[in-house]
């Protein structure tokens, strides 16, 4: 997970359990960014050029070359590559159209019609139609497809094709999210619709494992565990990419894929906070890479879980959150390379509301915030009690990540020192989320949230996602919000969405359903060989097909 | 012989049993269900289409009957599917890393042998010598190492400091288009710090055994009695010495397999070399059960196999002890 993933639409479902998994995955996306270039050759060097190949490092395996069915950040990035959507966010993260020219929103903003761009091909030649659309879409809602991302196609209530390169939707009622929906991977209907009808998993399909896509990137090879190979699409319908290769190797670990970014083996990796300012900090590596800077599209918090009444009065989350010193988890824990929390939206977006209620560092109020909700130190033991029970709760998290348990221990001798005693239970992914997450065993965890990039956070946020399987673990519900998560939805006009998700902002604010922690940096580095790389709050990726090395520094000949 | 073969051959599948038998309920005592492994993947499923899967997996039998189902497929040689979503067989999964984890072992063996035999012989006969001294640091040092660790220096000394070596991977990213020579040397080249990494601690444990066998068996009354006959010192070690004192050493070097293969899981992770170890971390990881047991399997096999090779071998190495049907061992 070291590498920054290659945001391009990505449908707005991503906030889901693995996306969780994403947030230190640092997704490039973001304002404020920064760059420091490698020392530029001192001789001339020529433009743009094709060739060489970039090679990048996944921790995990691949699951499958059919996005649409894997859930892990490294298979999307592949799929990103060699599949085509029908639109996508361009570097100020607005919607644009990718395989679609342009579309139209009827006037009733239930009707959404796609004019698809002509002569763009498959990798076999075959022509990208709206039949290749239509085929994407009904296989998204066929309840046997093992996808998380099907829920914004099962609002539709009609899809048509309405010529060969006109594609039309119709929803149950307006579904703003559903634009950004459209981001996900068209897959092509002429090699997989016989399969499907013949009742077969597609996993078990030749594509999935030599997949003909539409995208910029076409399929070269897969030796598992070891490595996968795209090269160039010549045909790609925005211009052949510059890089003639692309290559991900597996390197299950991560002190290995840091060994070989250092040796140079490996040009593109996302760093950690201390090897950021500690370990890569020396000439020799600033002059071999370029270091990018900039806020990552997620947050991480301390939440509760509301079934436990001592976690219901908004006053007691609120004490947390003036307990607890988040500049101090940024200094220590993320060497500075992030910044506080204070919503569950990402600074920079349009809809981000910036002036909202805030807790700066103050212990005494929440003192006295405890006190007023009736917890005092009766027997004077250091620990706050309530009816002769002392307050003390137990922190999960998951192993494998320092910067969290490092977090967690940061906050419990702050919350200590208001008198609430904190004990930290590390678990490993699988069975923290299974075994506590899921089944609302536990009353607090230190988890983060990877963020789509459209503001609805329905799924997360709203009351009737309290199941099991859904996202709202910590069983929050608010009617106020629930409403203004359900208007959020229902218009697709900018400036009433922003009005909405403003107040949600507010309310959030208030009642603190969790303690906001902090937003963690992305800090990418690739190759100094590598130009063209422009940092925009898209991140760096977006153009990728317009990076390039120039001729006389390509390393790769072959 | 063949008959002491198929009798210790026989023996090995109670003893088979009892491993596989372990291993699954061990796995199943394990928290999180692989299809709710499955269900992080979606995240929309329901409670009726989580029952579907188990039902489908068979995971809402009885633990006794799911193992019975297990075995009586492994029987057959049915691995059944990886739960992973890639969905593939088992046997495919595992026989395309098979021979990269079997090769790697078998050059640890070759490479331990050969090289803790001599250390051995050398220490011994040039006890408190200096170099026998040095060895003995050597062999503390190689005990107390942890793996990762060594590893992870040999990597940044060779690897990123010096450039000699690759520091991770089977091939180059180039290997199709190298001369074959230059295939040999690639693979090679990075073969040799995991090889090392790998028999580091087996060597020491091995030179020493090899120094104190060889040092007791110079003390027995025909190596005496060699001498006195007049043969020369180095007949009366490498004929008469070393070929007792090597018998303990070929033994505790079949014992010494299912050690390896558990380190094929550390090497392989660190040196991101695609082989079974590797598998087995991602497997354990995601839950996948059929893969981890169909691991088990092989596994246990393997060092069962281990153990009755290092006993034959036994005979092979010394006469005496040349098994016949009846006496056994």
């Amino acid at each position: 997970m070291v590498r920054p993933a290659r945001p391009r639409c990505q449908p707005p479902r991503t906030s889901g359990f693995l996306a969780v998994l994403a947030l230190l995955a640092l997704v490039p996306l973001g304002a404020c960014g920064r760059t420091e270039t490698a020392a530029e050759p001192a001789t001339a060097e020529g433009g743009p050029a094709y060739g060489d190949t970039l090679v990048e490092a996944s921790i995990g395996d691949i699951s499958g070359l059919i996005p649409n069915i894997t859930s892990d950040s490294a298979s999307h990035e592949i799929g990103n590559l060699i599949y085509s959507n029908l639109v996508r966010t361009d570097k100020e993260l607005r919607l644009e159209g990718e395989l679609a020219e342009r579309w139209e929103i009827s006037k009733d903003e239930m009707t959404i019609t796609f004019h698809l761009r002509k002569g763009v091909r498959w990798h076999d030649g075959e022509e990208v139609t709206a039949q290749d659309v239509d085929f994407t879409y009904r296989y998204m809602v066929d309840p046997k497809t093992p996808t998380a991302y099907g829920e914004s196609f099962r609002q539709i209530r009609q899809a048509e094709v309405v010529d060969r390169y006109t594609f039309r939707v119709t929803y149950e009622q307006p579904y703003s999210p559903a634009l950004l929906s459209w981001g996900i991977w068209i897959l092509p209907r002429h090699i997989l619709e016989p399969a499907w009808k013949a009742g077969v998993d597609l996993r078990t399909t030749q594509q999935n494992r030599h997949p003909i896509g539409s995208g910029p990137y076409m399929f070269g090879e897969w030796k598992t565990g070891e490595k996968i190979v795209l090269e160039a699409n010549p045909a790609y319908f925005e211009g052949r990419p510059f890089l003639k290769r692309v290559v991900y190797r597996i390197i299950p670990d991560q002190s290995t894929i840091f060994l070989e970014l250092k040796a140079k083996n490996i040009d593109l990796a996302g760093l950690t906070p201390i090897q950021y300012r500690r370990q890569t900090d020396y000439p020799a590596f600033r002059k071999g890479f370029n270091r990018y800077r900039y806020l990552a599209n997620g947050y991480a918090y301390l939440g509760f879980n509301l079934l436990d009444p001592r976690f219901q009065d908004k006053r007691v989350r609120q004490a947390m959150a003036y307990a607890i010193d988040r500049q101090e988890i940024i200094d220590g824990v993320l060497l500075g390379l992030g910044r506080p929390a204070v919503g569950t939206y990402k600074p920079g977006t349009w809809w981000y509301k910036e002036d909202v209620k805030s807790y700066p560092f103050d212990p005494e109020r929440a003192k006295a915030l405890l006190a007023e909700v009736g917890w005092q130190d009766t027997d004077g033991d250091g620990i706050l009690d309530r009816d002769g029970t002392p307050f003390s709760f137990t922190i999960r998290t998951n192993q494998g990540n320092l910067v969290r348990q490092q977090t967690a221990e940061i906050i419990q001798r702050r919350l200590r020192a208001v008198g609430i005693d904190v004990k930290i239970h590390v678990v490993e992914w699988a069975a923290f989320i299974n075994t506590f997450v899921k089944k609302k065993d536990f009353e607090a965890i230190i988890l983060g949230w990877g963020l789509g990039l459209d503001p609805d956070q329905y799924d997360i946020w709203h009351s009737s996602k309290t199941g099991p399987d859904e996202l709202n673990h910590f069983s929050y519900k608010n009617p106020k919000v629930d409403a203004l998560l359900e208007a959020g939805r229902r218009t697709f006009a900018e400036a009433k969405r922003k009005a909405i998700y403003g107040e949600l902002q507010d309310v959030m604010a208030e009642e603190q359903p969790v303690v906001f922690l902090y937003v963690p940096d992305a800090l990418p580095v690739v190759s100094g060989r590598v130009r063209g790389i422009q940092p925009a709050p898209a991140g760096i990726s977006y153009n990728f097909t317009k990076w390039y090395v120039p001729a006389n520094l390509q390393r790769y000949t072959r | 012989m063949l008959a002491y073969l198929i009798r210790r051959l026989l023996i090995s599948i109670p003893l088979l049993l009892g491993i596989l038998c372990l291993s699954f309920v061990m796995l199943k005592l394990a928290p999180g269900e692989p299809t709710i492994v499955q269900q992080d993947l979606q995240m929309r499923a329901t409670g009726a289409q989580r029952e579907t899967l188990r039902q489908l997996y068979g995971l809402d039998r009885p633990i006794y009957v799911q193992f019975g189902r297990w075995l009586w497929r492994v029987a057959r040689l049915d691995f059944g599917r990886s739960y992973s979503p890639d969905g593939r067989a088992v046997l495919d999964k595992i026989a395309e890393r098979i021979p990269i984890t079997l090769g790697l072992n078998i050059l640890e063996l070759i490479i331990i042998f050969s090289v803790a035999v001599p250390l051995g012989i050398l220490s011994a006969t040039r006890q408190y010598s200096t170099f026998d001294k040095s060895m003995t640091l050597f062999v503390f040092v190689g005990f107390a190492t942890p793996d990762f660790w060594l590893a992870l220096l040999l990597m940044i000394l060779f690897g990123v400091q010096l450039g000699w070596l690759p520091i991770s991977g089977l091939r180059s990213l180039n290997f199709e288009y190298l001369a074959f020579w230059a295939q040999i040397w690639d693979l090679l080249s990075h073969l040799i710090l995991p090889i090392l990494v790998a028999s580091f601690g087996g060597l020491a444990y091995l030179s020493r055994l090899m120094r104190g066998s060889l040092l007791e068996v110079i003390r027995q009354d025909y190596i005496r009695t060699a001498r006195a006959k007049g043969l020369p010192e180095r007949d009366v070690i490498y004929n008469h010495g070393v070929r007792n004192a090597v018998i303990p050493v070929v033994t505790l070097l079949g014992l010494m397999i299912p050690g390896l293969l558990g380190g094929s899981v550390f090497i392989e992770t660190v040196f991101a070399i695609p082989g079974m170890g590797q598998l087995f971390v991602q497997s354990a990881f995601s839950r996948d059960e059929p893969v981890l047991m169909a691991l088990v399997v092989i596994g246990a096999s393997l060092s069962l196999l281990g153990n009755i090779l290092a006993d034959v071998s036994y005979g092979l190495v010394d006469p005496r002890i040349r098994v016949s049907g009846k006496e056994g061992r």
